[in-house]
């Protein structure tokens, strides 16, 4: 057997049923071997986008996304990728193509120290240089991806190991890494030690972050706040980690958050950070949360805990694992003043945008889109303003919020998207995106046609680098520097370009009937959102 | 605040520059840093001396926990460990500083290991702070070169194992 045939079996053996990617010399034995298997390959459109659409697929199936390229340019280009699914911690499984490992450090073509240069974006990195050690490289490199505090795993292998004949081939059963044992169920005591804060606190208010919905948390945690009626304020990569409109749910917090959303975890005299990094995004002042309160951070990383804030009660494990065990215990708090105290800041704080009626009220548009759609049906933001607003206007019933929270990857949603609807093709997968990050990667608009993939994209369009431009507005009076896009692409001509539908929104009166055709389209379309381009997200 | 970190470490090409990258990129401090084979081939220790507030001291060893190449990260101070530092120094002398140069051995313990009409090269291995007497008392004599191995150090024997 080949080594590049022990690779593909290995993801075989893994229930890989995608690989994104795009070939190249030094990755073409892989891709000649992967003919003979069930797996389905994705031709992207640059290498980057196979990163994004491995990273959709895995967080609607919560498997492990895999994308496979070539050396060199195809492996730097993945790079961007590959940082973004680190930064919202998002299992990947990336290989690259790599040179003749005898050619190795000699700047031959095409030859790029991947490992090298990703290494502070991976969780961990393979250079194989001996085929005989694929399986288990690859059982380890999925092992790393899935388990802990997930993240993408690097493996490049030079042609000639993929190459290079295997005399046995075994797929380890098991994996044994004495240097690799994430902690998965809470330390007792600490534990105990919440229950007996828990007991003492009027105001509590749980945080939920990326972590609750990676460790697959959501139902242990609403179990656990519903049970003692615990509000809860998420960050954005927390968002669906309850329903938007569930009565202890008080949104996201932030900068660009609720404001509502920060005085209670402000206000409140016990704060349960779970699965969050509290960056500075989420948490403006981190040592201003811990003031005045109990400060409980549970993460399966332990170089969280301490790392931004200081917690009174670190907890290391898996978050459901701890929800579950702070289910077992029975203890009685009376939040009701506090939830009614909540209630009303909510109500006080809530300020109604200023709209132009000449363009189409993005608030207005999310809203009707979000009731529309089937409840599990999968949003996926870009960045920018479109971002934003989605974050507070997209109401989560019981599909997934996705964006790229950490990185702020422009261009993340149409491959996430794809990735997301062929990961979980019979749901409803809209694409929101602004006409920056629609620019990055509609690219992959071809890919979409080639996997005969129902893509639903949402451009809102306001000629502007909108988030740029806001901050712009603000920090140097209306000085725009480099913010203005232009009108191109005509959207209508680069629909028909690629045999998409096309609908344009121009006043609020049209939302309704524009999302009513476009869910039911049968064809993917671009529908093209006019939106002032002096629309604030702070407005 | 100084803290020395004896980190046990896969013997793999790549480490190294793993835990080196690590410091630069999180902007934690190196003061030294020593590498070498433990008794298990498959293993090397690294000693690392770093200084900084007591939340990056603790990030320190969290991070280097992390690294899924290292095994075992023990962190003490320089009060709880066995510290030593390794110097050679190749001097120039004359007639009327090689006695002087020759007392500061004999009283600082260094040695004179190679030696020619005009240089000679000292070596000297003691405690951090030792060295830096050494080097102060080496004030005023025409230094040429000087290779150094950085803290190498060990918790004392009393020192309970975590």
């Amino acid at each position: 057997m080949l080594g590049a045939e022990a690779l593909v079996k290995a993801l075989t053996e893994e229930g890989v049923e995608y690989v994104f990617g795009y070939p190249g010399v030094a990755i073409c034995p892989f891709y000649n071997a992967i003919l003979e298997s069930p797996i389905k390959t994705v031709l992207v459109r640059t290498e980057q986008n196979a990163a994004h659409m491995a990273s959709g697929l895995a967080r609607v199936t919560g498997g492990v996304g895999v994308c496979a390229v070539t050396s060199g340019p195809g492996a730097t280009n993945l790079i961007t990728g590959i940082a973004t699914a680190f930064a919202d911690s998002i299992p990947l499984v990336c290989i690259t193509g790599q040179v003749n490992s005898a050619l190795l450090g000699s700047d031959v073509f095409q030859e790029a120290d991947i490992t090298g240069a990703a290494e502070s974006f991976v969780k961990y990195s393979y250079l194989v240089k001996d085929a005989a050690d694929i399986p288990r490289v690859m059982k380890e490199a999925f092992h790393i991806a899935r388990t802990g505090r997930k993240g993408p795993v690097l493996v490049d292998i030079p042609i000639d190991v993929q190459n290079s004949e295997i005399k046995k081939y075994k797929y380890p059963e098991e994996v044994n890494m004495r240097t690799y044992k994430p902690t998965f169920v809470g330390n007792f005591a600490q534990i105990k030690k919440t229950v007996k804060a828990l007991e003492k606190s009027k105001k509590p208010v749980i945080c939920a972050g990326g972590g609750v919905l990676l460790s697959g948390a959501k139902g242990s945690l609403r179990a656990f706040a519903e049970k003692h009626g615990i509000p809860v304020v998420s960050t954005m990569m927390g968002i669906g980690s309850m329903p938007t409109m569930h009565p202890l749910y008080f949104g996201m917090v932030g900068n660009n958050g609720k404001p509502w959303a920060n005085k209670a975890m402000n206000d409140s005299d016990l704060l349960i950070m779970v699965g969050a990094r509290v960056a500075d995004r989420a948490v403006n002042q981190p040592d201003i949360i811990t003031e005045n309160k109990v400060m409980i951070h549970i993460d399966v990383d332990p170089a969280e805990i301490g790392k931004n804030c200081g917690p009174t009660i670190p907890i290391v494990g898996d978050a459901d694992n701890i929800f579950g065990q702070l289910l077992d215990f029975d203890f009685d708090i009376d939040t009701a003043d506090w939830l009614d105290k909540l209630r009303e800041v909510k109500k006080d704080l809530t300020v109604q945008r200023k709209t132009n009626p000449n363009f189409v009220d993005p608030e207005k548009f999310i809203g009707i889109l979000s009731d529309k759609m089937e409840d599990n049906g999968i949003y996926v933001a870009d960045v920018g303003q479109n971002q934003i607003w989605s974050c507070a206007y997209h109401v989560v019933k019981d599909g997934f919020f996705l964006t790229s929270g950490g990185m702020g990857t422009m261009g993340y949603s149409i491959p996430a998207a794809l990735g997301a609807k062929l990961g979980l093709p019979d749901r409803q997968v809209i694409a929101v995106c602004g006409d920056g990050s629609f620019q990055m990667s509609f690219m992959e608009l071809a890919t979409a046609k080639q996997q005969n993939v129902n893509l639903k994209i949402v451009v809102f369009k306001n000629n502007y680098l909108g988030m740029v431009r806001e901050y712009q507005h603000f920090t140097y009076k209306d000085n725009y520097s480099v913010v203005e896009l232009n009108d191109y692409p005509n959207y209508e001509l680069l629909a028909g370009a690629y045999s998409m539908d096309y609908l344009k929104v121009s006043r609020d009166s049209e939302i309704d009937g524009c999302i009513e055709k476009m869910l039911n389209d049968s064809n993917s379309c671009i529908v093209e959102v006019m939106i002032d381009p002096m629309d604030l997200v702070k407005g | 605040m100084k803290k020395i970190y004896s980190v046990l470490v896969e013997n793999r090409s790549g480490v190294l520059s793993k835990v080196a990258g690590l410091f630069a990129r999180r902007c934690f401090n190196i003061d030294s840093l020593a590498v070498g084979e433990t008794f298990d081939s498959e293993i090397s220790n690294m000693t690392i001396v770093s200084s900084g507030d007591e939340r990056t001291l603790e990030q320190i060893e969290k991070q280097l926990n992390k690294k899924l190449d290292v095994i075992k990260v023990k962190t003490f101070d320089e009060q709880q460990s066995v510290s030593r530092e390794l110097m050679l120094v190749k001097v120039k002398y004359n007639k009327t500083n090689r006695k002087d140069i020759m007392e500061i051995c004999d009283i600082m313990h260094a040695e004179i290991v190679d030696m020619s009409k005009t240089h000679m090269i000292i070596q000297i291995c003691q405690s951090p702070d030792k060295i830096a007497l050494f080097v102060s008392m080496m004030n005023g004599i025409s230094v040429v070169e000087v290779a150094r191995t950085g803290t190498l150090a060990l918790p004392k024997c009393n020192v309970l194992e975590n």
